[in-house]
């Protein structure tokens, strides 16, 4: 079987402020008809681009893509007729309108039926748990239901291909989980609904897809199911120590041998750090540990953590998420 | 399938004109201000003329080109911009991604101002004839009509292809249009015949490049001075024309801006 949705070498370079800048360089990835495929990457790692370019939006410089077997770049119009996009912290719409009518405008650039939109966006508003709010306009919605009201949209057309640029960008636990669940239910109660999300919370990767492609500076570096790119790490040890002091310095290991990459989270409120490394050797950490006291910091606690894709994605490229995103931030 | 294509592009274009009229009118105080304004400003050129002692006839003029600018402002400050506006909210990425003509959203904006525009813009006239007692002397009602609705669709039309070529030009659709607001008042004449003798030829002849011109002097060579289709045939020529020219023009950009959006990767950029 071919797969409905292919790339095959796509760079993208976009003109820079000073140089050019490659976005993505050769990306090759496949999902089948029915997966729920993520991208997972931290920020500037080319998700979006890669979204854009399969949802014709967005030419590549180099490469093809094709969607239900059809060329984005050459047959947009066949592609367009089998997805949709929705993308988080977007609310795409008109504020001065009510949600129902916002969804009624959007089913007709479907060309859907009166009859069949408006049972359509009965159906979708009671699922997504927005329909007391159906005659509210869109301006008074808060963050969390015009989420659900832009992922209503994406599904009006009952897409092949749904396209999720972070679709939990900015929510809230408790909805976040529901549009996740949502989502999945839908995918698989329509057997043949395809699902691309890309996102930067390992959780949501882990949670929902099937299989995750780790992006990172445009590059695809691993790409297996979560549970496969998980077990590849069982050789390795993932120590968790928790100092106090937000100062604490771990660049220490940068130069040690054995370590495979480290990941930090600062906590300004309780004074504390939480440090996450990767060794190939058990023994390296009581290497590690002898040189904190060296600092004179206290150790809160320490232990052997399970592997989670955060690591998967330290392992190759031996920095956590945060790291790279505080780096791409400063530049 | 061809008739498909068609009918679902129409339903597209007609429920982009549907939240065009719906949100326009959802809030009616602004629809007082609308009216009220270019009535205030029509009476100042009004009282300017009476002053001066112009023939009678001018008051009609300025309240024809007082109507007929309501139609321009909304091509300028809607039309142009909407593509960009559209952007910065999000919806223009929507568009794009849907299976539809870009053609039919446009058009759908454009019927959609021209409606809301419609409503305020007869207000403005009927208020206007009524406070200034306007004599007006029309005789062929038919005429009149035709060439304001090639005028309609002449400066719609010129809408279609401004929003396409600001699609990718954030700020800078702006300052053209802010730009091309007053001397287009001027040039049109939109208080003042331009072919009086006041007006020297060279701004006449640049002039004569606006849609508007030739309806105006069209509208009120009809509805003032009582001139018929034999007197005015050029400018239904003129204006069909500029249609003709102008629609498959703005097809043209449209597709340019988008494919040239694609390339440089601007359609869904911000804050350009
Ligand atoms: N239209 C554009 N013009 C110029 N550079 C761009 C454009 N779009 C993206 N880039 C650059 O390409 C790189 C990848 O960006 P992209 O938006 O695809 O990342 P992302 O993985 O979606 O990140 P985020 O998590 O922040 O959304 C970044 O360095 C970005 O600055
Ligand atoms: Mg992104």
């Amino acid at each position: 079987m071919s797969h409905i949705v292919e790339t095959c070498d796509i760079v993208r370079v976009f003109k820079g402020h000073d140089k050019p800048v490659k976005a993505l360089d050769k990306v090759s990835i496949y999902i089948d008809e029915g997966e729920i495929f993520g991208l997972l990457g931290p920020n500037g790692a080319g998700k979006t681009t890669l979204i854009k370019i399969l949802t014709t939006l967005l030419l590549p410089t180099k490469g093809e893509a094709y969607v239900g077997g059809f060329s984005v770049s050459k047959e947009a119009h066949k592609v367009r007729q089998m997805i949709s996009l929705v993308s988080g912290g977007e609310t795409p719409g008109y504020g001065i309108l009510s949600a129902s009518e916002n969804l009624w405008f959007f089913s007709q650039l479907y060309g859907l039926s009166s009859s069949s939109a408006k049972a359509r966006i009965k159906q979708l508003m009671t699922d997504l748990e927005f329909d007391e709010y159906a005659k509210t306009r869109m301006s008074k919605l808060s963050t969390g239901y015009k989420q659900r009201l832009n992922l209503a949209r994406g599904l009006l057309n009952n897409p092949k291909v749904l396209f999720l640029d972070e679709p939990t960008l900015g929510l809230d636990v408790l909805t976040s989980k529901k549009l996740r669940a949502y989502i999945v239910d839908w995918a698989k109660r329509e057997k043949e609904g395809t699902v691309l999300l890309t996102t930067h919370y390992m959780a949501e990767a882990d949670e929902m897809c099937d299989r995750v492609a780790i992006i990172d500076r445009g590059r695809i570096l691993a790409c297996d199911s979560p549970l496969r790119l998980k077990q590849k790490l069982e050789d390795n040890f993932i120590m968790k120590v928790e100092v106090s002091s937000v100062q604490a310095d771990f660049s220490f290991v940068d130069d040690m041998k054995g370590v495979i990459g480290y990941s930090q989270t600062r906590s300004i409120q309780t004074d504390t750090t939480s440090f996450k490394v990767m060794l190939t050797e058990e023994k390296i950490f009581s290497k590690i540990m002898l040189k904190l006291k060296e600092q004179n910091l206290k150790i809160l606690s320490a232990n052997e953590v399970e592997p989670t894709l955060e690591d998967v994605y330290i392992s190759l490229v031996g920095r956590g998420f945060e790291e790279g995103e505080k780096t791409t931030h400063e530049t | 399938m061809k008739r498909d294509e068609v009918l679902h592009n129409l339903k597209a274009a007609y429920a982009r004109l549907w939240v065009r009229i719906k949100g326009g009118n959802r809030e009616p105080e602004w629809l007082a201000a609308e009216v009220v304004m270019p009535v205030i400003t029509l009476s100042a050129y009004i009282f300017l003329y009476k002053m001066v002692n112009a023939p009678s006839e001018y008051a009609g003029f300025v309240i024809i080109g007082g109507t007929m600018m309501a139609f321009w402002s909304n091509v300028l400050w809607n039309m142009s911009a909407q593509f960009y506006w559209e952007k910065e909210i999000g919806n223009l990425e929507v568009y794009l991604v849907a299976p539809i003509s870009r053609m039919a959203i446009l058009l759908g904006m454009a019927l959609g101002g021209f409606v809301n525009t419609a409503l305020r813009a007869s207000a403005v006239f009927i208020a206007g004839i009524l406070i200034f007692q306007v004599p007006m002397v029309l005789h062929e009602p038919l005429t009149a009509f035709l060439i304001f609705f090639l005028t309609i669709g002449a400066l719609y039309a010129l809408g279609m292809m401004f929003a396409s070529l600001f699609m990718l030009y954030g700020r800078e659709a702006w300052h053209t249009a802010n730009l091309l607001q007053e001397p287009i008042q001027f040039l049109s004449g939109t208080y003042f015949p331009t072919t009086s003798q006041v007006v020297p030829q060279l701004v006449q002849l640049l002039s004569s490049l606006i849609p508007l011109t030739f309806g105006l002097d069209g509208i009120r060579r009809v509805a003032i001075l009582g001139q018929g289709i034999t007197d005015v045939w050029l400018h239904i020529i003129a204006l069909a024309i500029f249609i003709l020219v102008l629609l498959p023009l703005a097809r043209l950009a449209l597709r340019y801006m988008e494919n040239l959006g694609k390339k440089e990767g601007r359609l869904t950029l911000r804050w350009q």
